[in-house]
This record gives C-alpha cells, sequence and structure tokens, in this order.
C-alpha cells in the first residue's frame, strides 16, 4: 500500500510534483482567505467560535459551533447571546445578557449570566470588573451548529491525533492524482 | 481500484453530504416562520425599597419587588427544528441615569416535549431587580414584556418579543418594611 503511494510519488516528473504542491498551497490560501472574508462580512475578530463549557446547557453543548456577527450599529439587548473577553483569561465566555444599561450618549454596561450557572457572572469577569462593555464583546451569537466542534476539541486534547490528520490530508492532497 | 480505504472515503463523504443536505433542508424548511404569539401579564404587588447593593457599588440603590402574573400558550411554536425555547421577563424603563434600562427579572427554559402552556399566579421574580441608582421610586413607566429565543437543532438563533405587554408604575414612596 505505502509502497505503491511512494512509487507514485516517484514516477511522478519535477513539474508535476511542482504542481502537487501548488495545489495543496491553494488550499491552504483559500481556506485562510475565507475565514478572513468572514471576519470582514461579519466585523467579528472571530466570526466562528466552538462551545467549550456547559454553562449554557441545554441550549448549547460543548463542541457545537456558534456563528457570531458584531456589527457597531446594532445594539445590544437583554436575552441575546454574546461571547466576550474577560481580562487574565485566554477563552472567550459565551452567555447571555440579563441586564443593561444604556446612556443617552450611547455608552453601555451590562451583566451576563450563563443560562446552567445559578448565580450571575461577576465572579468570572476581572477582579473589580462590575460591568461589560461593547469593547469586551467578540460577537453575539446568530446561528448554531450542533457537534462540528468536536474535531477541534479532540484535536486540541490529543495533538497527536491532529499531526495524524494533518499528515494524512499532506499526503493525499501531494500524491493524489487527478 | 477498489480497495477498502477508497470504499471506506466513499461512503464517508457520501453519509456526510447526506447529513450536510439533512441539515440544511431542516435549517431552511423552519427559517421563515413567524413565531409571535400572545401572552398576558399583569403586575400584583409592587414596592420599592431603598438599600445598598453589595453585588455591585455597595451605595444605596433602588431595588424594585414584584409579583406577576403570566398566562401564555407556547406549545404551537415547537416544530422539528426547536429544541428550545428561552423564556424572559424584562423591565424595560428609563431614568435621569440612563436612557435604557433593561433588567431580567425572571426566565425559564421550556424543552421540546414538555409543557409548554403557562399559567402563574403571583409568581416572585428570580432575579433582583436593582436599578443602576435610584430611579425606580415613583417611575411612572415600566414595561414588562415576555421574550422568547428559540433554540433550533440547526440555524439561526432569533429572538422574539411576544404580543402583548403591561406597563405599571412604582409607589413614590419606599417601603421599609421586610417584604
Amino acid at each position: 500500500m505505502l509502497q505503491s503511494l511512494f512509487d507514485d510519488v516517484k514516477r511522478m516528473n519535477k513539474r508535476q510534483f511542482l504542481y502537487q504542491v501548488l495545489s495543496f498551497g491553494m488550499i491552504v490560501s483559500s481556506a485562510l482567505m475565507i475565514w478572513k472574508g468572514l471576519m470582514v462580512v461579519t466585523e467579528s475578530e472571530s466570526p466562528i467560535v466552538v462551545v467549550l463549557s456547559g454553562s449554557m446547557e441545554p441550549a448549547f453543548h460543548r463542541g457545537d459551533l456558534l456563528f457570531l456577527t458584531n456589527y457597531k450599529d446594532e445594539p445590544v439587548r437583554v436575552g441575546e447571546i454574546v461571547v466576550f473577553k474577560v481580562e487574565g483569561r485566554d477563552i472567550p465566555i459565551v452567555h447571555r445578557v440579563l441586564k443593561l444599561h444604556e446612556k443617552e450618549n450611547g455608552t453601555v454596561k451590562f451583566l451576563t449570566k450563563g443560562d446552567n450557572n445559578s448565580v450571575d457572572d461577576r465572579g468570572l469577569y476581572a477582579p473589580g470588573q462590575l460591568w461589560l462593555t461593547k469593547k469586551d464583546v467578540v460577537g453575539r451569537a446568530r446561528g448554531f451548529l450542533p457537534y462540528v466542534g468536536m474535531v477541534t476539541i479532540y484535536m486540541n486534547e490529543y495533538p497527536k491525533f491532529k499531526y495524524a490528520v494533518l499528515a494524512c490530508l499532506g499526503l493525499y492532497v501531494l500524491v493524489h492524482r487527478e | 481500484m477498489h480497495s477498502v480505504l477508497t470504499r471506506g472515503n466513499a461512503i464517508l463523504a457520501y453519509s456526510l453530504s447526506v447529513l450536510a443536505v439533512l441539515t440544511f433542508v431542516c435549517f431552511i424548511s423552519t427559517v421563515f416562520i413567524d413565531y409571535r404569539t400572545n401572552a398576558t401579564m399583569n403586575t400584583v404587588k409592587v414596592v420599592v425599597k431603598n438599600v445598598a447593593d453589595y453585588s455591585a457599588s455597595r451605595e444605596k440603590n433602588d431595588l424594585g419587588f414584584l409579583t406577576f402574573d403570566l398566562q401564555t400558550d407556547l406549545t404551537h411554536l415547537f416544530n422539528w427544528n426547536v429544541k428550545q425555547l428561552f423564556l424572559y421577563l424584562t423591565a424595560e424603563y428609563s431614568t435621569p441615569n440612563n436612557q435604557l434600562n433593561q433588567v431580567v427579572l425572571w426566565d425559564k427554559i421550556i424543552q421540546r416535549g414538555e409543557n409548554a402552556v403557562l399559567d402563574f399566579k403571583n409568581m416572585n421574580t428570580k432575579y433582583y431587580f436593582w436599578d443602576d441608582g435610584n430611579g425606580l421610586r415613583g417611575n411612572q413607566n415600566v414595561t414588562l414584556t415576555l421574550s422568547w429565543n428559540i433554540i433550533p437543532n440547526a440555524g439561526l438563533l432569533p429572538s422574539i418579543f411576544a404580543l402583548g405587554s403591561h406597563a405599571f408604575r412604582f409607589p413614590v414612596e419606599y417601603t421599609t418594611a421586610r417584604v
């Protein structure tokens, strides 16, 4: 099996091999283009996030995929699901807005809570922080797709699995001939 | 040409694309449905106190207490692409401090298959009704609205306002007795 694969590579001439490398590069760069394009369209720095905790169960479970937008002129309102970053925490949090106070000049402060948590999020915020503001928000959840994010969770938890998948894909693209 | 690998690959690719098409059909078949419906609500007892808010600024803020009635039937909102409804009762008002205040007083998760006919009498709120300052006493126009956030199996996450709301006012004097 492997032997035949390497024979394939050996039989390729230089041009064919370069062509395969180029098509591999095309795949990588188009994935990057789609991600950056989504960032422009949704105005969010991270348009797709994977739910990592059970704090929004039973709505969202670990491994569900959320699609975010972050339009500046669309006001934040109570009941919306926001994804926000807290100083000192690497992982963004996905929770629902519970209270909101908006001043005449448009400055807004709000408090969030996870559906599955019994208390609000003041304990999760940075020490001394009582409210979230617009600059903490990464995006607002607009779309939902279950289970798909499980793949990335497995990849992060088992790095060997990640490298195996990457190696297989890379080898397949390089060796495969149309 | 027909090794185990190529056959497995074909089966995997085919089943994945069938799943993707089915998910998309599930999404597109429910995306244009109107999820609005009627709800009636009323406030029973309304008082306001002025106490220190230790969860926030530690200053004396207005704290409202109310009990409410709520009737609605959401059974017909459920279809094959509604996994769960997240109901929330919001109090909306404006104060000299803040042009817009929204406070969720009560919420409830209804999953598919659970009872969705609601008839509450004299319910207590689930969360404290703290104002950001002292804008509740004598406030003439506080609006209660019921909304629901639809959690689908796959698709959009719309928030829908119920048809029907209730406006009430807070008393002009603070209550000092225990509530």
